[in-house]
Formats: structure tokens, sequence, C-alpha cells
């Protein structure tokens, strides 16, 4: 196991003229939960969009510098796809595609060429018990993935990027669209996550940081401004006032 | 307080005038639609009868049915379908899901405007120097219908290309981050949720393929013929240029065939478009997000 799930070196993302992201320079290391805070328009997504390359996908984003997944430079993955297949991502606003539930659990891996339906129930059934979902939808697995309520949305979201045995799970906000009670339901999840897995969690509320994060990064305006463990950050042991202010609701 | 003033009384009396006035504008624009359909039935319904459909024009075409020029239309659009529907898509999908935003992608843009508003009659002048004589496929079901295609290009494309562009850009970024390719994306995700949309476009085109005259006179559709098409080579009758046929060419027409002609052209444009209507409800329901 390498030790270090994500190096990132001298990072800079920009769209056109517009920095999204300055000079980033941190580690994430194998099982832990990486925590990313920061107000609105801190270059938290884009960092998330550059550790897959989905800045293929847009024109504008321009990303210079270096993340190695793996020990290995994303940009040296000769194939983004199977890239991508390493790491699960789940977006902020739960994206329940127009399928079914279990057609969204299978869709990777029949991206992927697993045909047998054997197969396939096995990873559905263990990616849903996973996002602590199965027990809700094991009747109605042939019901849209999009008729679920929101919270029970967004763990189908989970389950789908679990599908791909990923070896980094990426959370971009997730508890945006999802009551407080599905919030900790997903929080308990994610816990139990962490054991296989590594999870890089942006959110934008301070305390779920504390509560989930081993140890977390301050975004702000593009500037990756401390990056340090968890609970030493929440008690006041920064090394720039900004953290302080940040996380205790004095801006931001 | 909450008396009325003055001004408030006014504005209520304005805006019911001004709430009148759309009205009656509205109504004036539904009164020659209504005419003219009552016209057509009232004239018109008493023509279509089984043998008016499914027999041959007689007697100069002054009795007898119209079966040919009503089969040639279905032949006449079939094949401009064909043509057009597989070419359109192909490049709506390349216009919405792979170009980027450059002098090229605008160019193509602009051209599939302007081949929108290209009168019929120059696709019709087009179509007799690129499909009857460059490509010698004389005039034949092949050249009428290949130019309906050229003509109803626009209409595909752009009806399918915001039918894709419906599609919410956050399904594509689920299934890209799951390791689909571009292709799969579009094939698994993106076409299936755009297919409703997809569809009212080309059964738009239909009613319009059926309808056209111009295009179709000089590159296919007969005058007259005494006998069916037996390939996409030879010509046709089509509904259209028969109606104005017997409306205009041929003396001693009975009066109420071309209501009867007009009649059948409609309803043809009509079914068509409740066809498109009844899809999209019945697609509406299994889609939802």
């Amino acid at each position: 196991m390498v030790e270090n799930v994500l190096e990132v070196r001298d990072l800079n993302i920009a769209y056109g003229d517009k920095r999204a992201l300055t000079n980033a320079s941190f580690d994430v290391r194998a099982n832990e939960i990486f925590g990313i805070i920061g107000p609105a328009n801190s270059g938290k997504t884009s960092f998330l969009r550059a550790v897959t390359r989905m800045n293929e996908f847009t024109t504008a984003m321009l990303v210079t510098g270096r993340i190695a997944f793996l020990g290995k430079d994303v940009a040296d993955w000769r194939n983004a796809y199977a890239l991508r297949r390493r790491v699960g991502v789940v977006f902020p606003l739960p994206v329940g595609l127009p399928l079914t539930v279990y057609d969204n659990v299978a869709l990777a891996p029949r991206l992927a060429g697993v045909r047998r339906r054997a197969d396939l129930d096995v990873v559905v059934e263990r990616c849903l018990r996973r996002a602590a979902l199965w027990d809700e939808v094991k009747d109605r697995l042939d019901t849209l993935g999009s008729l679920l309520s929101g919270g029970q949305q967004q763990r189908l979201t989970i389950a789908r990027a679990l599908s791909q045995d990923p070896v980094l799970l990426l959370l971009d906000e997730f508890s945006i669209a999802v009551d407080p009670v599905t919030t900790m339901r997903i929080e308990d999840v994610i816990r139990e996550l962490k054991s296989e897995l590594t999870i890089v969690l942006v959110t934008n509320l301070v305390q779920q940081a504390r509560r989930l994060a081993d140890r977390t990064a301050f975004f702000l305006n593009g500037e990756v401004v401390e990056v340090g463990a968890t609970e030493p950050l929440f008690e006041g042991n920064v090394s720039d006032s900004r953290t302080d202010d940040y996380i205790n609701g004095r801006f931001g | 307080m909450f008396q009325a003033t003055p001004r408030d009384i006014r504005n209520v009396r304005v805006e019911r005038r001004v709430r009148l006035v759309f009205l009656a504008m509205t109504v004036m624009l539904i009164i020659p639609v209504m005419i003219v359909l009552a016209l057509l039935v009232v004239r018109g319904a008493p023509v279509l009868t089984p043998e008016f459909l499914f027999e041959f024009p007689t007697n100069g075409m002054t009795a007898g049915g119209i079966f040919p020029a009503l089969l040639g239309t279905i032949l006449l659009v079939t094949v401009a379908l064909v043509a057009s529907v597989p070419l359109g898509v192909a490049a709506a999908v390349y216009l919405s899901e792979y170009a980027r935003d450059n002098w090229l992608t605008r160019l193509i843009n602009l051209a599939i405007i302007n081949l929108a508003g290209v009168p019929s009659i120059v696709h019709a002048l087009f179509g007799v120097g690129a499909f009857v004589l460059f490509f010698g496929f004389g005039t034949s079901i092949l050249s009428a219908s290949l130019t309906l295609a050229i003509m109803t290009l626009p209409v595909v494309i752009v009806s399918t290309r915001e039918a894709l562009q419906a599609v919410p850009h956050a399904f594509r970024e689920a299934c890209w981050s799951l390791g689909a390719t571009r292709s799969q994306t579009i094939r698994k995700i993106v076409l299936p949720n755009a297919v409703s949309g997809i569809l009212t476009g080309v059964i738009l085109e239909v009613s319009r393929t059926a309808g056209e005259t111009a295009p179709i006179m000089f590159t296919g559709a007969a005058f007259f013929l005494p006998f069916l098409p037996e390939s996409v080579f030879d010509q046709t009758m089509a509904l259209s240029l028969h109606l104005f046929v017997i409306s205009t060419q041929v003396p001693g027409v009975p009066e109420e065939f071309p209501f009867g002609v007009a009649l059948l052209l409609i309803i043809i444009v009509l079914a068509m478009n409740a066809l498109s209507i009844a899809f999209r409800i019945y697609l509406r329901g299994r889609k939802k997000w």
C-alpha cells in the first residue's frame, strides 16, 4: 500500500484568466478522511475535478503542476478512464441518473464490461449495503433512481461511486441537499468506509469536517492557507489567523 | 388605508382593457384556422370514401381515387426520413457533445440556420442539379426524397440538438466520473433521455415533408401516372402536387375533389402532430428527474 494516495505539488488551476487554485501542495494519506473547508470560490471543487482529469471535459480549464495518484502523476495515466474507475466521485446535488436503482449502481461495472447478471447482483447488493441504502430499496430495485428521496438519492450516488471499487472517494459537499438526520447516517457510512479506502471530503460545514476528518485543509480564494490535523486546528492551534477566523465563523 | 385610490381604479380598468385586446388578437388568430378546417371538413369529408383513398384516378383525373398520390407521399416521406434522420441526429450529436466552440462550429451553425431559411423552390433547383443531373438519379422518388431530406435537415439537427442539450449536464459528469467515455455516455445516458425531443423533431419534419410541393415537382413527382412506382428510381404521384394539379391544371375536376385531398393532407399532418404529442406524454411518464 502506498502511504500517500494523493501527492499534490505546485498545483495551479485556472479558467481562462481567472485563477481557481494557486500553488497548492499537500498530501492525502492512505485510509484517512481528508477534509477540505473554505468558502465558495476557493478552488475546492476545481481541485476535485483536476484529480480525475475532468478538466478534459471543460475547455477553458487549465491545470498545471503535479497530482500524483498512487505515486503516479495523473497526467501520466495513459488511460484516463481507468484512472476515473479507481476514484469515486459524489457530487453536491444528488445526481440520480434516470435509470433504475439497480442500473444506477450497475452502470460502472457494466461500462467496465461485466455482463453476468449474478456478478452484477453481487456488486449492487454489496454497494447498496455499504451505502446504508439496501434495506430501504431492496424491494424496489427497479424503480427509477431519480424517484427516491433526496437523501436516498445521495446514498445511491455513494453506492454508485463505490461500485467501481475505488481506492479514493471524493465527496463534494454531499450534505448540501440532504436533511440533518440523513446527513448523520451518511457520516456514519463514511466513517465505516474509512477502513477500506481513502476519502477526500469537501464540505461547507466546518463542524462536519471536525466530526469526520482526520486532517483538514483550509482553502481560501484559491490559496491553500493551512493543512493540519483536524483537532489541533479546531482548538486554535493554527499557523494563520485566517483559519481560526473561518473556523469560528468570523468571516466566510 | 386600504381605500382604492383613483389611480388604483384606473389601473384596474386599463388592465381589463389590455386583457381584452390580447384576447381579441388571439381569437382573431384562431378564426381563419377554424374557418379553413370547417370548410375542408364540410366539403371534403364526403369525398373521403374508401374508394377515393384506394382507387386510381380515371377520366383524366376527373373521377376515381387518389391512391397513387397517397402512396407516393408515404414513400417520399419514408425515404426522406431514412436519409435525413441518421444524418441529422449524427450531426446534432457531434455539435452538442463533441464540437468545441471555435470558428468551424460557428460556421456550421450559421450554415444550418441559413439552410433553414432557403426558399423551397431553391432547394428544388438544387435537387435538380445535384440529384437528378449530377448523380444521375433522374426524376425519381430518390431524387425527390433526398431534396426533401436536405430541406428538412435543419429541423432535425436543431430539434435534436435542443433535445440533447436539455439533458442535464450533471448526468454527463456523473457518467464520465464512472469512467465512461463520451460515446458510452451518449449511448447510455444522453440519447435515451433525448429520444422524446428527437422524435418530436422527426415528426414535425414528417408533417412538413408531406406538405411540400415545390421541391418534389421537378425532382420526382409526376403530374399523372397510371401505375404505381416499382423502385426508388421511378417517379411517383404525391398528394401535395396532386392537389395543385387538380385545382389549377385540369379542367372538369369535380369541385369537391380538391377539398377532399386537402383534408386528407391536413389529417395526415395533424395525425403526425398528435402522434408526436402522444409519444412525448408516454416518454415523459417513464422519465423523471
